[in-house]
C-alpha cells in the first residue's frame, strides 16, 4: 500500500486513544441504552457529532426533552473550546486539499493533543499521515460506542449509577484544566454560576442560564481574571 | 424524545459540533482573532468543566437524605484518584464504580 508507514505511524501514536475511546464510547453505548433508546443511535451520534462531551449531554437532553434552540447554544459553549484547537493547525491544515473538511471535523480533544504533542517526522506525507489518525481515532470511537449499545441492549446488567461516569469525565477534565491554567477564578465562577442557577432555576434551564451568568461574571471580573 | 425529534437533535448537535470545528479556519485565516476571543478561549473552558459537573449532578435531590452525600463522595474520591494516579481511565472508572456501589448496596 502506497501510505503503509503513514499508516503505521498514526496506529503506533494512537494506542492510548484506542483504550480510552473504547472504554469511555462503551460507558456511552451502555448508558444511551440503559434509557431505552435503541442501539443503532449509538453509531449514528458517533459518526455525526463524533464528541465525547456532547453525546453524554446529548442523553440528558433527550431526557429532558430540550429544545432545538436550548440543544444548539449549550452545544456550542461545551465544545466552544474546540473552535480555539484550529487556530494552532491553521498553517499545518493549509495544503490537505480535498481531506481538509474532514481533517477539521476530525479534531477531538485527543486528537489534538496527539498532532500538537508528538513531533511531525519530515518523511511522512502529512496530508495521509493526519488522515489515518483521524480515521483510525474515530474508528475506536464508533466501535466503543456501538459495542456498548448491542451488549448493553441484549445483557441486562445494573446500571444504576452509570450515568455518574461522565460526571468523573467532568471531574478529571477539570483537574487538567486547573492544572494548565494555574487560576482559581474560573473554577470559583463556574462554582457561584452552576450553584446559583441549581438553586433558583428549573432544571432544563439550569444549563444555558449558568452559562450566561458566567460570561457576565467573566468580563465583569475581567481584570482580575487575566492579572 | 422519541423519533424524529431525536434525529433532528442529533442533526443540532451534529451541525453545531462541526461548526466549532470549522470555526477559526473560517474567520481567522487572514486577521488575528480579537482579545475578547482569546479571553473566552483561555479561561472558558475551566469554568464549563465546573458548570458540567454541576449540570450532571442538577437532579440529586440535595435537601432530602442522604442529602447528596454519594455523589459528593464520589467526586472527592475520583479527584483523589486523578491527583494520586494520575490516569484518566483509572479515574473515571474507579468513580463511576465506587459510585454504583454506593447507589447500589447503600440504602
Amino acid at each position: 500500500m502506497k501510505y503503509e508507514k503513514e499508516l503505521k505511524k498514526a496506529f503506533s501514536i494512537s494506542i492510548p486513544v484506542l483504550m480510552g475511546y473504547i472504554v469511555l464510547g462503551f460507558a456511552f453505548g451502555l448508558l444511551l441504552t440503559s434509557f431505552d433508546y435503541p442501539w443503532y443511535l449509538a453509531p449514528i451520534m458517533s459518526i455525526f457529532i463524533y464528541a465525547g462531551a456532547l453525546q453524554f449531554v446529548a442523553i440528558n437532553f433527550f431526557n429532558a426533552k430540550a429544545g432545538l434552540i436550548d440543544i444548539a447554544i449549550a452545544s456550542w459553549f461545551i465544545n466552544i473550546r474546540q473552535s480555539f484547537y484550529g487556530l494552532s493547525l491553521l498553517k499545518r491544515f493549509k495544503n490537505s486539499g480535498k481531506l481538509k473538511p474532514f481533517l477539521i471535523f476530525s479534531l477531538t480533544d485527543e486528537t489534538y493533543a496527539l498532532l500538537t504533542t508528538i513531533k511531525d517526522d519530515e518523511t511522512l506525507n502529512k496530508k495521509y499521515y493526519y488522515l489515518f489518525l483521524g480515521l483510525l481515532n474515530q474508528f475506536y470511537w464508533i466501535i466503543g460506542c456501538t459495542s456498548g449499545a448491542v451488549i448493553g441492549s441484549y445483557v441486562d446488567f445494573n446500571t444504576a449509577g452509570l450515568e455518574f461516569s461522565l460526571t468523573a469525565l467532568f471531574v478529571v477534565l477539570c483537574i487538567e484544566q486547573y492544572k494548565s491554567l494555574k487560576n482559581i477564578y474560573p473554577f470559583l465562577i463556574g462554582a457561584i454560576s452552576s450553584i446559583f442557577a441549581l438553586i433558583f432555576i428549573p432544571s432544563d434551564k439550569m444549563l444555558i442560564v449558568s452559562i450566561i451568568i458566567a460570561l457576565i461574571m467573566m468580563f465583569f471580573f475581567r481584570k482580575r481574571i487575566e492579572k | 424524545m422519541t423519533g424524529i425529534e431525536i434525529y433532528l437533535a442529533i442533526g443540532v448537535m451534529a451541525l453545531v459540533n462541526y461548526f466549532t470545528r470549522v470555526f477559526p479556519f473560517i474567520f481567522f485565516i487572514r486577521k488575528d482573532p480579537p482579545s475578547s476571543i482569546i479571553f473566552i478561549e483561555r479561561f472558558f473552558p475551566a469554568i464549563i468543566m465546573v458548570i458540567l459537573i454541576v449540570y450532571t449532578l442538577k437532579d440529586i435531590e440535595f435537601a432530602v437524605y442522604p442529602y447528596g452525600l454519594k455523589e459528593v463522595s464520589s467526586v472527592i474520591f475520583t479527584a483523589f484518584l486523578h491527583l494520586s494516579i494520575k490516569n484518566y481511565l483509572i479515574s473515571i472508572f474507579g468513580g463511576t464504580i465506587f459510585y454504583m456501589a454506593l447507589i447500589q448496596y447503600i440504602n
